[in-house]
């Protein structure tokens, strides 16, 4: 099924590399942040490929801008400001962490400490009944009620 | 004419899917066994026609029948002969068609292998396979006919895509459909049981092979896209976290919850509810899944809207099954009641954790897939959550498991000692920390992500090798070693299994951290290191393939001076389809692959060359084949053969169903 996926990005994009040999800069140091900013923007017309692996016309620009600011000087934050000033949010493969962003972001812990909570009370109502003698069948009975409501 | 024979038979499977979903149901209830049993030829049936009907597709494509839309729309004269097969499913029809085909299949299975199952019990099964299958025929019937003729038969065909002519892709459907719809066995009898408001040991003994089944598939074909991936598109990525992978994700972790949870069902008759949902849960992602490949929906919301049809039938369907078992599991669960008790720390409980982990992971990933959507129709905010989202978000989860895992494995049913079940494991501590240490020593970089991906993959693959010789008991190393061989074939597969999942985090994490990338100009002719390995571009030239031209470089890799691989990486132009595809030059070794991508000729001369050394690749794939190869040994213990003493288990049980462990 993936194939549908890249079917679209790969109609898009055009010859095969991606970061081309022209626009590697020759500081290492910068060129190594550039690949880390290019990694986390996305590329505008791709279905889901960052501007790094992105083959297309406008991923290239977008990579060279990337250095156009390092090398004038920016911070990595001020490069995905500037970024994000001009081509939206959309670009951001790691969605803000703000406003109602938070429910995506806290749904993995909160999810797992509700989870973890159901789970350890369920084992510990259920270890309970793990009584050393066995119960009387009026107990049992009552017992399996209480289970069966929970 | 064999094609109209095709579409008719499809059309009789329809027919034939309503009464088997009606007849069986009423007379379960009545206890009208003739009605009963018809459920049985009429499964069988529907195999026959739908795989006729498949036939007769296949057939349109390798005959290139141009009459057929589907045909012209996505095969070609020129294409070689096992592309116009797999070009059946390489398309969204044929793909349905295969769908289907499988899933009839899986419920002819439950007729073929299951006849020790009660009779009410088999028909509701097989009734509730039956409206799955109802479903999928009028969709397919409906809204995505492959049967349908065009008027004027063009000369020929579009071609397929140019990426799926590729033997990694071309099975990558199938598997991971076998996987899907697979599933749709555990919910048949997890409905089923609700039905009957009764859930036993037998229940968890059926379950548990076809849930395994499925997740073998499932396992394969997500190993097989990833493979593709990884030499296809050219810069060596295996894994996007893009909606349609996790689409094929969320299910595999839910099944993987669901056979676990089966286990407990099985062998201690607890968590019975608990799996009922999983099974339920483990479906409605497959159903999922095929919603968002279908739909187009997570492209954008605007694809959606130009073409809702499909997408909107899917999602009836996912809202009907979905609904409809949830509600049934709402009024039914608590008739659910578990005979067996265990205590706080037990290998049941750490199966719950396992559990909890595996679902709470996959529900991330959901929240992850769909939160473009939700942010585009609710919150006006165009966004997009990508693989820094995933990695932050879901990695914890998978560390968790792997931390836990061994021990977990280890612990006592019932009534357990965590001190008792880490004893043996203090060997296996020491040698991953030992490891992680040295790679942490040896790498040049300060990255944590590698030496921490080697303490987990060490730890889980030392853990499960020590969990099995536990398993022999206590006595002379010799007696040990031939307790080793007749090791219930299940403890096998569990080892396997879980020392493939090491492998793959361990790989998955030297890979990322440990990676060399090298992109240049290079003139034919020209030598240049790249890491430990001197590279040299010795020429290009243009092939003429059999539908395609390609551009291939000739290019050797020597190391200490000793030539170690020569490289053909191409690009390859496919005229029909106007489309250029990438083939990278691999070389795959034990300890890393190099792997060499050509890109275009520059203006001042010489091409531009990228580069790779990837350690660890083959091991990513080589523990997915793993995980995969302990499920199939899982599948042979005698214990699990699908049906085998289905009908007995009641009797047997007190005796054998319970090993003492």
């Amino acid at each position: 099924m993936r194939w549908l996926a890249l079917t679209l990005a790969l109609l898009l994009a055009g010859p095969a590399l991606a970061v081309q040999p022209d626009e590697v800069l020759d500081d290492p140091v910068l060129e190594e942040r550039a690949r880390d900013i290019s990694a986390g923007l996305r590329c505008p017309v791709c279905r889901n490929e960052s501007i790094d692996d992105s083959s297309a016309p406008v991923s290239r620009d977008l990579r060279l801008l990337v250095r156009e600011r390092l090398v004038a000087g920016d911070s990595d934050r001020e490069v995905v400001a500037y970024i994000v000033d001009r081509y939206g949010e959309y670009v951001l493969l790691e969605p803000t962490k703000d406003g109602a962003n938070l429910i995506l972001w806290l749904a993995a812990p909160a999810l797992l400490i509700a989870a973890l909570g159901i789970g350890y009370g369920a084992i510990r109502s259920r270890a309970s009944a793990d009584a050393p003698d066995g119960l009387t069948d009026d107990e049992e009975a009552r017992l399996s009620e209480l289970m069966g409501k929970r | 004419m064999i094609t109209e024979l095709g579409h008719f038979a499809l059309v009789l499977g329809f027919a034939i899917a309503i009464v088997q979903m009606v007849i069986p149901l009423v007379g379960a209830h009545k206890g009208w066994r003739g009605w009963m049993a018809m459920a049985d030829p009429a499964a069988t049936s529907q195999v026959i026609l739908v795989g006729f009907s498949f036939l007769a597709l296949t057939y349109a494509f390798v005959v290139s029948d141009f009459s057929l839309r589907l045909v012209f729309l996505n095969s070609h004269t020129d294409k070689p002969m096992i592309y116009k097969i797999t070009g059946v499913w390489g398309n969204h029809e044929g793909s349905m068609l295969l769908w289907l085909l499988i899933l009839v299949l899986f419920g002819a299975c439950a007729t073929w292998f299951g006849q020790g199952l009660r009779p009410e019990f088999r028909a509701r099964v097989l009734a509730v396979q039956a409206a799955v299958s109802v479903a999928f025929y009028a969709f397919i019937l409906f809204t995505s006919n492959p049967f349908l003729r065009l008027a004027v038969p063009p000369l020929n065909g579009q071609d397929l895509n140019p990426l799926l002519q590729d033997p990694g892709l071309a099975f990558h459907p199938p598997f991971l459909y076998l996987g899907y719809v697979g599933l749709s066995m555990s919910f048949s009898f997890a409905v089923a049981a609700l039905m009957e408001g009764r859930v036993d040991a037998a229940w968890g003994r059926w379950v548990r092979p076809w849930t395994l089944a499925a997740w073998v598939f499932l396992t394969i074909g997500i190993g097989l896209g990833s493979w593709w991936a990884y030499y296809e598109l050219g810069w060596g990525g295996f894994w996007f976290w893009d909606p349609v992978e996790n689409a094929s994700f969320m299910p595999w972790l839910f099944a993987a919850a669901l056979l676990h949870s089966a286990i407990v069902v099985e062998k201690r008759e607890a968590l019975k509810s608990w799996t009922i949902l999983l099974a339920i849960m483990a479906f409605g992602f497959s159903l999922l899944g095929t919603f968002i490949v279908r739909s187009g929906l997570l492209t954008s919301v605007h694809a959606f809207a130009n073409d809702p049809e499909r997408g909107v039938w899917i999602l009836i369907i996912l809202a009907i099954f979905m609904g409809g078992a949830l509600t049934l599991f709402a009024a039914r669960a608590n008739a659910m009641r578990a005979s067996g008790v265990f205590q706080s720390v037990s290998r049941e409980s750490a199966l719950v954790l396992n559990n909890i982990l595996l679902a709470v992971s996959s529900f991330v990933v959901f929240v992850g897939t769909i939160w473009p959507l939700v942010a585009e129709m609710f919150l006006d905010r165009t966004l997009s959550v990508g693989p820094p989202f995933f990695d932050a978000a879901f990695t914890p989860f998978f560390v968790a498991i792997c931390l836990v895992l061994p021990v977990g494995a280890m612990l006592a049913w019932k009534r357990g000692s965590l001190a008792k079940a880490a004893r043996p494991l203090w060997p296996a501590a020491l040698l991953a920390v030992a490891l992680a240490g040295l790679a942490y020593a040896l790498q040049t970089s300060r990255s944590s992500l590698g030496p921490i991906g080697v303490l987990l993959g060490v730890w889980v693959v030392a853990g499960s090798l020590v969990d099995l010789w536990s398993r022999t008991g206590r006595g002379d190393l010799a007696g040990r070693i031939r307790r080793l061989g007749r090791l219930p074939r299940g403890d096998w597969g569990k080892m396997v299994s879980h020392a493939g999942l090491g492998i793959t985090v361990l790989a998955i994490a030297g890979h990322l951290a440990w990676q060399e990338e090298d992109i240049r100009v290079a003139r034919e002719g020209e030598s240049y290191a790249v890491g430990a390995y001197e590279v040299t571009l010795v020429g290009v030239r243009e092939v003429q393939g059999p539908n395609y031209i390609s551009t291939m470089a000739d290019i050797t890799m020597s190391r200490d001076g000793r030539r170690v691989a020569t490289l053909n990486p191409e690009k390859r132009y496919y005229p029909v389809a106007d489309m250029p595809t990438t083939e990278a030059g691999i070389r795959n070794g034990f300890w890393r692959d190099l792997y060499v991508v050509i890109g275009d000729p520059q203006t001042g001369g010489g091409w531009a060359v990228r580069t790779h050394i990837k350690p660890f690749s083959n091991w990513i794939w080589g523990g997915s084949i793993l995980m995969a190869l302990g499920g199939l040994i899982s599948l042979s213990d005698r214990r699990l053969r699908v049906g085998a003493g289905a009908g007995r288990t009641a009797r047997r049980e007190p005796s054998d169903g319970v090993p003492a462990e």
